[in-house]
């Protein structure tokens, strides 16, 4: 029954239609392309709706938003920022907290749009190999970046984090910012499958903690349905936060997928021809399965 | 069943304490390599000039996020970002005097943009800014050190006559003309660059440079005399004895001033102290 994986998609476009089946990806397609066409076009278009980039920004003169993992760099390595600095992480914190943190990965990260393609790719190519990197990687790495500041009293980082320098090179002006993202491209197509997010990004290893108490989640609502078919395990870039919500009734675990990991990008909703996931929120009791107290499975087993 | 199922998927020690080290060496190398890297990808070129309030640029690489506020908010467009490539550390604020020099706003609208105080709030008056040190590098193109009439850094500074006077000096050459030499203050100059964009050269004699590179330092044990004596109020030193000369009554010595001073009359002689007298005698006689 299993589907090959670049097979992914195409039975709940058959059953769907093409729409129903592409719905999240156009949408987040839209967010991040949304998101980009703001930043630029005050220097395009001399249309001033945003300044700035991710790492700080000001809508319309007057919202500030401030990265916080950034932020938080810059006062490991001992500025006091402004005020407004302060204001504008706080309110980045609180919008994931209760959104999902990884929302940032899937709905704003220009790089998701390198890095979905590359998976894309390797699924169609049927591309198999991959480097055997822990996902905690990231984890590491966030500890390190955060760990770098100090000791150099720089922000090491954000010289060569491609988060920041992609979207500062549309935003700002290219230089060899490409050579970066088409590295994160290959590495993703040949050597590492969801290499960069998956594995290793700190950025995205930070909001990862931002999600552990986020209300929106993908749940497997209606589980009993699946048909293993295996296609949201082929698309999702975090396939491991899927297998206990949607496999573990016989545990009584929860269908909500509650691991921190999970980026509510929706492809999973989007590939399923018998719509066994559906965006829900933590605290939702309406699934028909067992239902547990949410708990987070993302983090491994030791 | 549920146990044994459990121990079948747990990782046994061997395999967590391996992965871990081997994560946390390989993400501890990269570390040391990042390190590295930011050592030299931070050394900042001398033709780039941070704005008006940067912190001293290893704190600024510290507090700047890159956010790029400060170019947008730059009414004269002046700032750029380092792009991945370029000598500049990747996405902080430059810009080049000779093209674009800072025009010294008085809100200084970069420095209010900056979320981080990376540009230094508490900079309020934008001639206490110091984004570098203009200095007169070349002193055998620069035609006001051939004689010839210039003085455009000079009337086009800011800081008129506080950041760059004229010092007059002979010119040798000519021998009958004066030479506007242009000086530098550094306690007036800001760096703001206007004078490096206006030098009328093909590549321009007076260049802003980073504070540390224009200027040098005194040895940290030496006074100037002069200044020491004036702090003190008195000379710091032994006055020197004052030289006794050896001569007759009535004789005294100036050495800086009418030499020999012979305050009495000299005693008479049988000679008159005039030459023709004695010359003369004889046929005064005849």
């Amino acid at each position: 029954m299993a589907n090959m994986p670049k097979d992914a998609g195409k039975e709940a476009t058959q059953v769907k239609g093409w729409f129903s089946a592409h719905k999240w990806l156009i949408l987040r397609r839209f967010s991040q392309l949304g998101i980009l066409a703001a930043f630029v076009a005050g220097p395009w278009l001399d249309l001033w709706i945003v300044k700035g980039n991710l790492a700080s920004s000001l809508t319309l003169e007057t919202l500030p938003l401030t990265d916080p993992y950034i932020l938080l760099q810059a006062m490991v390595s001992g500025v006091t920022p402004e005020q407004t600095a302060l204001l504008g992480a706080a309110i980045v914190l609180v919008f994931y907290a209760l959104v999902g943190g990884r929302v940032y990965c899937s709905w704003v990260c220009p790089v998701n749009m390198v890095t979905d393609t590359a998976s894309w790719l390797r699924r169609k190519l049927g591309i198999r190999g991959s480097s055997h990197a822990s996902r905690s990687t990231r984890y590491w790495l966030l500890a390190l970046t955060l760990i770098l500041p100090l000791i150099t009293g720089g922000i090491v980082w954000e010289l060569v984090n491609p988060v920041s320098i992609m979207f500062r090179g549309i935003v700002f002006g290219m230089g060899l910012a490409w050579v970066l993202v088409l590295a994160v491209f290959l590495f993703d197509l040949l050597v590492s499958r969801d290499g960069w997010c998956g594995h290793y990004c700190p950025v995205g290893a930070f909001y990862s903690l931002l999600s552990t108490r986020a209300i929106i989640r993908v749940t497997a609502t209606n589980r009993e349905a699946c048909d293993d078919c295996m296609d949201c395990f082929n698309v999702c870039p975090e396939p491991q936060v899927i297998k206990p919500a949607l496999k573990g009734a016989a545990k009584g675990i929860s269908p909500i997928i509650s691991a921190n990991q999970c980026t509510n990008c929706g492809r999973c909703i989007d590939v399923c021809a018998v719509k066994v996931f559906q965006f829900g929120n933590r605290y939702s009791t309406e699934s028909k399965g067992g239902i547990q107290p949410a708990k987070d499975y993302s983090k491994p087993t030791v | 069943m549920a146990k044994s199922d459990k121990n079948a998927k747990a990782v046994n020690r061997r395999q967590f304490l391996t992965t871990t080290l081997k994560t946390a060496c390989s993400v501890g190398l990269m570390g040391v390599g990042l390190g590295f890297y930011t050592q030299r990808a931070n050394a900042l070129p001398p033709m780039a000039i941070r704005p008006p309030g940067a912190l001293p640029e290893e704190d600024f690489l510290g507090a700047c996020i890159r956010c790029g506020l400060c170019v947008r908010d730059c009414p004269y467009d002046i700032l750029f970002l380092g792009q991945l490539g370029d000598d500049i550390p990747s996405g902080s604020p430059y810009f080049i005097a000779r093209t674009g020099p800072c025009e010294m706003c008085e809100d200084i609208p970069c420095v209010a943009a900056c979320p981080t105080n990376a540009l230094d709030h508490s900079l309020q008056d934008i001639e206490k800014a110091r984004m570098g040190l203009a200095v007169v590098v070349d002193q055998e193109n620069c035609i006001a050190f051939q004689g010839l009439r210039c003085e455009v850094c000079f009337n086009v500074c800011p800081l008129r006559d506080k950041a760059i006077t004229l010092d007059l000096q002979h010119n040798r050459r000519s021998g009958k003309h004066a030479l506007f030499i242009p000086v530098v203050h550094s306690d007036a100059c800001t760096g703001c660059g206007l004078c490096e964009k206006a030098c009328i050269l093909e590549k321009a004699a007076i260049k802003v440079f980073p504070k540390q590179l224009a200027k040098g330092e005194l040895g940290h044990h030496y006074r100037f005399g002069w200044q020491e004596k004036e702090k003190a109020g008195k000379s710091l030193v032994t006055p020197d004895v004052k030289h006794q000369y050896n001569l007759p009554e009535g004789v005294r010595y100036d050495l800086q001033g009418e030499g020999l001073i012979i305050d009495k009359k000299a005693p008479d002689t049988p000679f008159s102290s005039n030459p023709l007298d004695t010359l003369n005698r004889k046929s005064e006689e005849n």
